[in-house]
């Protein structure tokens, strides 16, 4: 690895020791011997195997359900229904007093996805588990579904939610998050081009290796340990407390050993149902995503939609960008509200453009709850605005790169989000990236800096 | 249900065990023998993650049947390191920064025993051939190509 030390001379320590030098990973000597203990691989005598129920359709109404077969089928040992889960209707960023509760452990009268978890079974094998499954009858009254977030936000279209009432996510700034910077009407009316480009992008699974899921063992003292591969475990932890209604202490979470999450282990989608499981049986539980579930079941990243609409002159100024954005959170909040809020956060990406207007909207679709995935509510704005960026220079003759030098913030620039910037070094990372491309910029380029005495 | 006797050597030692019909090699291992070195990632022979070798040949333990394994011998990541001391792929993995989650690694490092057992000194090529059954989400499988390929460069050293 290179370090640039001529950059930013001035402020930089040169008596770093560590960075730049490797270091082993603590946690490889593990890895490499087969010795780092996951979830799954705690193993306790009597061990129950719990397996879902799940929707076969998009939005249904639950008219009955029927477990007296399958609770008599070999082997399994409970079957349970929304009516034991003590809280059943609850919402994960509630930690952080972002509500209504929109989301049920087990459906209780509705289902508005397909996938959704109906009835837990627990037997003593994982085979005797799924054949009971197959025998629970779930009466469904089919209902009429949306998919498209533009269609779920015209008027008339079918309620995803009922706890929300309407298909967007209702922030006290209203329909959106909203960011107001200067006048982008006018500025729009001064431009020698104004370019509107709509972008899209699709649900994306994280597809770990090793799949969610959580071991459950009942400490024999009214306590139980959750083994868990949750990224979030204090959220899980917290969440499961209220679902549960157990107080904390009762509750002893083991994690930090993920097999991949990438984001899509952050919601509390197991544990509760297991420990559960394992306090009306007394016995170990093991929840283990299939592969199968992994891919259809577990939180994808959000479809997005984003309309950028820039105002740009010849000499390659960005004087105006209206963005638009819409997060599609499937049916249920989980991350999404939060995903959507960063996105406004985020957005007109790292350039200082004097007229700003954006909005961004959370959409509720019967489509399977998107959550977290790295970078989630910035990912696919980012591909958004950079395409863009290739687009609005192509536009006016000018090389994309020397275009991105002349808008990239300098410290000191404002905001639309009224924040000044500080420590941007984007003008310094641009003519590296563009020594180590071979894409050379005219020299004056090369002359600028992030300081903004030195552009 | 009466059970099948099934018995092989494991990492050098003798393993007996009394199992239902059916039951994948994987599960004996993981939750009856306790090695829980090989991986359960998809359960249907896709992610690699569940790799053994068995007498010299690599396999997806996840699809072979616990009793079609008597008499055989089988080798696990857990027991390539001898006296405490690293094999050579487990040192390369290591030194190379090869794992991140650590989930695939096990079977990574199957993979990579049996090309090196048959190719000791492999191309680029054969090591990502010999790595394609193996799904990594996490390191993009550049620095586990080169630790087979430093770990074929130090046992030819070692040889020389």
């Amino acid at each position: 690895m290179e370090l640039r030390k001529d950059y930013f001379a001035d402020v930089r320590k040169d008596d770093l020791h560590e960075i730049g030098q490797p270091r082993p990973r603590s946690d490889s000597p593990g890895h490499v011997t087969g010795r780092t203990a996951y979830f799954a691989d705690r193993n306790f005598p009597g061990m129950l195997h719990l397996k879902m129920v799940r929707s076969p359709h998009d939005h249904a109404r639950i008219r009955s359900i029927d477990t007296s077969e399958a609770e008599k089928h070999p082997g399994v040992v409970k079957v349970l229904t929304a009516k034991d889960v003590p809280h059943n209707v609850y919402t994960i960023l509630i930690l952080i007093q972002v509500g209504p509760e929109d989301e049920t452990v087990l459906a209780d009268g509705k289902v508005r996805w397909k996938g959704e978890a109906v009835v837990a079974v627990l037997a003593e094998t994982e085979r005797a588990a799924q054949e009971a499954v197959a025998k629970v009858k779930v009466n469904y009254e089919v209902l009429p579904a949306v998919f498209d977030m533009e269609e779920a936000l015209k008027p008339g279209a079918p309620v995803v939610n009922e706890y929300h009432g309407q298909n967007y996510y209702l922030y006290d700034s209203g329909e959106c998050r909203k960011v107001r910077f200067g006048d982008v009407d006018a500025a729009f009316a001064q431009a020698d081009h104004v370019l509107e480009q709509s972008y899209q992008s699709s649900p994306i699974e994280h597809a770990p290796t090793e799949t969610t899921g959580c071991v459950v063992a009942p400490e024999g003292n009214d306590r139980f340990t959750c083994y868990t591969n949750t990224q979030a475990m204090f959220f899980t932890l917290d969440n499961t407390s209220i679902i549960l209604q157990m107080p904390g202490s009762k509750l002893h979470f083991v994690g930090g050993t993920v097999g991949g999450g990438f984001g899509g282990k952050v919601d509390v989608i197991v544990e509760p149902i297991a420990i559960l499981g394992a306090k009306l049986t007394g016995r170990p539980v093991c929840f283990i995503y299939s592969r199968e579930e992994e891919m259809q079941i577990s939180s994808p990243r959000a479809a997005e939609k984003v309309v950028i609409k820039d105002g740009v002159m010849k000499d390659g100024r960005i004087i105006a960008r209206k963005v638009t954005g819409y997060t599609d959170a499937g049916a249920y909040s989980r991350h999404s509200p939060y995903g959507a809020q960063k996105g406004a956060g985020h957005y007109p990406g790292p350039y200082t453009i004097p007229n700003v207007w954006i909005d961004t909207y959370c959409v509720y679709t019967n489509r399977t709850p998107s959550s977290a995935m790295r970078g989630f509510g910035v990912t696919i704005g980012d591909f958004a605005l950079e395409v863009q960026m290739d687009k609005l220079a192509r536009l006016i003759g000018m090389d994309p790169l020397e275009f991105r030098f002349i808008n990239a913030y300098r410290d000191g620039d404002m905001k639309a989000h009224r924040q000044p910037t500080e420590g941007a070094a984007l003008i310094e990372c641009m003519q590296e990236a563009s020594r180590a491309a071979n894409w050379p910029v005219a020299e004056k380029y090369m002359a600028m800096s992030s300081y903004k005495n030195g552009a | 249900m009466a059970k099948v006797p099934v018995q092989f050597t494991l990492n050098g030692s003798e393993k007996a065990e009394f199992i239902d019909s059916g039951t994948t090699l994987l599960n004996v291992l993981r939750d009856k023998i306790g090695d829980t070195s090989p991986k359960g990632g998809c359960h249907q022979g896709t992610c690699g993650a569940c790799s053994v070798i068995i007498d010299g040949e690599l396999r997806l333990s996840c699809l072979t049947l616990a009793e079609t394994c008597n008499g055989a011998t089988i080798t696990t990541t857990s027991g390539l390191a001898e006296g405490g001391v690293l094999h050579p792929l487990q040192r390369a993995f290591l030194d190379t920064f090869a794992t991140q989650c650590g989930f695939c690694t096990p079977g990574m490092i199957m993979a990579a025993k049996v090309l090196l057992d048959h190719t000791p000194d492999p191309s680029r090529e054969d090591v990502v051939e010999a790595l394609s059954g193996n799904i990594c989400r996490c390191t993009g499988y550049e620095p586990i190509i080169q630790a087979v390929l430093t770990a074929a460069r130090a046992n030819s050293q070692n040889a020389a």
